[in-house]
């Protein structure tokens, strides 16, 4: 920053609640992200994928479902409406649970990303909540189910599955058109459970 | 979607620098689930996109509830905002409004300040084969006036626009009085949240009064008797992950059971965030009772006008406020 525009803007801080932005101005918030010169020249992205590092060279359009199953190969996370409406697309974002479709691949640098050909443990064992999913018949045609997992298993990290209520109101961003909202509500609840016991 | 250079700041410097360098087609992208969503349906076409996710470790990113008031960073997300207990217990109708809109996994995304500046979720706007939008293409016309106009404003239109402003914290926040924070090119400046919206008027497509590459960089709630007291509700067609056909904020300062003050916002009804002084007026130094909260609402839609398919939303509207109104002076605090 050129010594006339830092002059500029701490002169026109007027309230405490500026000032604290204007110190905040210089704080250096995270380690170079990646940029593009031009629409046309792709981007170096690094998304860590699974506990993998996986590095891609990317259009700057491209996003992070796409990136996933285009170009890692991982089908698992689906296309449903790729308007932000379904949650057909959700995956983990530093174990939050955000929707792919409306989330440029660029934009996660370096986070971790979940999907659900990552929820099977060494072993080779089923997520509680993709056995509860099973045990409940919890699904028909089964398109919407990884993101129903996905979401699932945030709602019951982020302490969302208290009740049915609470489980279906924290659920309502993953639509189902085979209608198994029931058995999904009642997978949630028995997963819970198993999600809480050690080992 | 249209090409366009992308590129991450790190510093609340650098994204300033990239909003002073004139470029017009720049977007500052944060969560991202308007500005992607309509860049896939061609509505929004930046050239330049600057991400700018990074700065929410700074104080962009805080919630600080202090003893003058609540300061929200712009790039707090929502959920975050909506979970956190102070505000709960403090500003209720804060909290209320984050959690009953989107979904969680919007909700982790959506930042407060790109909430605030969502898109009208007018059909006619989101679609881009429809030759008239006066908000998309100026001077094109307005579909929404001989269409199908059962979600459109019934306050605040013009003869050029009656698409209605889609979110709630809005409401909250103008409401409760909240200062907006802003940096730009020009340096930093303050104004009313109430100032941050225009109306459609003849110029439909101009939504606020942030100038070019200027940001939010955070709101302020002033701390008041009728924070506490506060209270979202939002009457939509399904009761989850659904924008409101009418939705209240109503905060009360209460003296046993006459309105010493009350802060009263209507969404759903209206083409920006609405603040109805005039049921506010009514109901100051009344007591809370059938008669003068009817008047209340009556006053609030005094001046709706009401287009073919939506005309029900003044009704809706009345009784949205007026229940709003119980629940608020029924609270235990």
């Amino acid at each position: 920053m050129d010594p006339d525009r830092r002059k500029f803007l701490s002169a026109s801080v007027s309230t405490a609640a500026t000032a604290a932005f204007a110190r905040a101005l210089n704080a250096e918030a995270a380690p170079a992200q990646p940029s593009s010169k031009s629409a046309h020249e792709p981007l170096d992205v690094t998304i860590v994928v699974n506990g993998r590092e996986r590095r891609m060279a990317l259009d700057p359009r491209t996003t992070l479902l796409d990136a996933l199953r285009e170009h890692l190969g991982l089908t698992g996370t689906k296309k449903g409406c790729d308007h932000g409406q379904c949650g057909a697309c959700t995956v983990l974002a530093q174990g939050q649970r955000i929707l792919s479709c409306l989330t440029l691949a660029a934009s996660v640098q370096n986070r971790d990303v979940t999907t659900i050909e990552g929820l099977i443990g060494a072993s080779g064992a089923l997520h509680p909540m993709q056995q509860a999913f099973i045990d409940h018949d919890a699904f028909q045609c089964g398109y919407c189910t990884p993101g129903q997992i996905m979401s699932a298993i945030a709602c019951v990290h982020e302490g969302h599955a208290g009740s049915d209520g609470e489980i279906r109101e924290y659920m309502s961003g993953n639509l189902c058109r085979c209608g198994a909202y029931p058995n999904i509500v009642a997978a949630v609840n028995d997963a819970k459970t198993a999600m809480a016991s050690p080992g | 979607m249209r090409p366009f250079s992308f590129e991450s700041v790190t510093t609340a410097n650098d994204a300033i620098a990239a909003g002073a360098s004139g470029d017009g087609g720049m977007e500052f992208l944060a969560g991202g689930t308007t500005l992607i969503d309509l860049m896939k349906l061609d509505v929004m076409r930046p050239t330049r996109v600057v991400d700018i996710n990074a700065l929410a470790r700074t104080e962009l990113g805080r919630i600080d509830v202090q003893r003058q008031g609540l300061r929200l960073g712009a790039l707090v997300r929502m959920a975050e905002a909506a979970e956190h207990a102070d505000i709960n217990t403090v500003y209720p109708a804060v909290a209320q409004s984050l959690r009953l809109a989107a979904s969680q996994q919007i909700r982790n995304m959506a930042s407060l300040a790109g909430n605030v500046l969502q898109r009208t979720r007018c059909p006619y706007f989101r679609d881009v084969s429809y030759e008239q939008c006066n908000k998309r293409e100026p001077g094109s016309g307005c579909a929404a006036l001989d269409g199908i106009n059962r979600s459109h404003a019934v306050l605040g239109t013009s003869d050029q626009c009656i698409a209605s402003y889609p979110g709630d914290f809005a409401q909250a926040l103008i409401a409760l009085g909240a200062i907006v924070d802003i940096a730009g090119p020009r340096g930093m400046r303050d104004i009313p949240f109430a100032a941050l919206h225009r109306k459609p008027g003849d110029a439909p497509d101009i939504e606020t009064t942030l100038q070019s590459g200027e940001m939010i960089t955070a709101f302020f709630i002033p701390a008041a008797l009728w924070t506490r007291r506060s209270v979202f509700l939002k009457i939509r067609d399904r009761e989850s992950y659904e924008f409101a056909l009418a939705s209240a904020v109503v905060a009360l300062d209460l003296e046993e059971d006459k309105v010493r003050d009350v802060r009263i916002a209507l969404g759903g009804v209206a083409t920006i965030p609405w603040r109805a002084t005039a049921a506010e007026a009514v109901l100051k130094g009344k007591v809370l009772s059938a008669r003068s909260k009817r008047a209340a609402a009556d006053a609030a839609f005094a001046d709706a006008h009401a287009h073919e398919h939506n005309a029900f939303k003044i009704e809706l509207g009345k009784r949205t406020l007026i229940r709003a109104l119980d629940q608020a002076a029924a609270m235990e605090i």
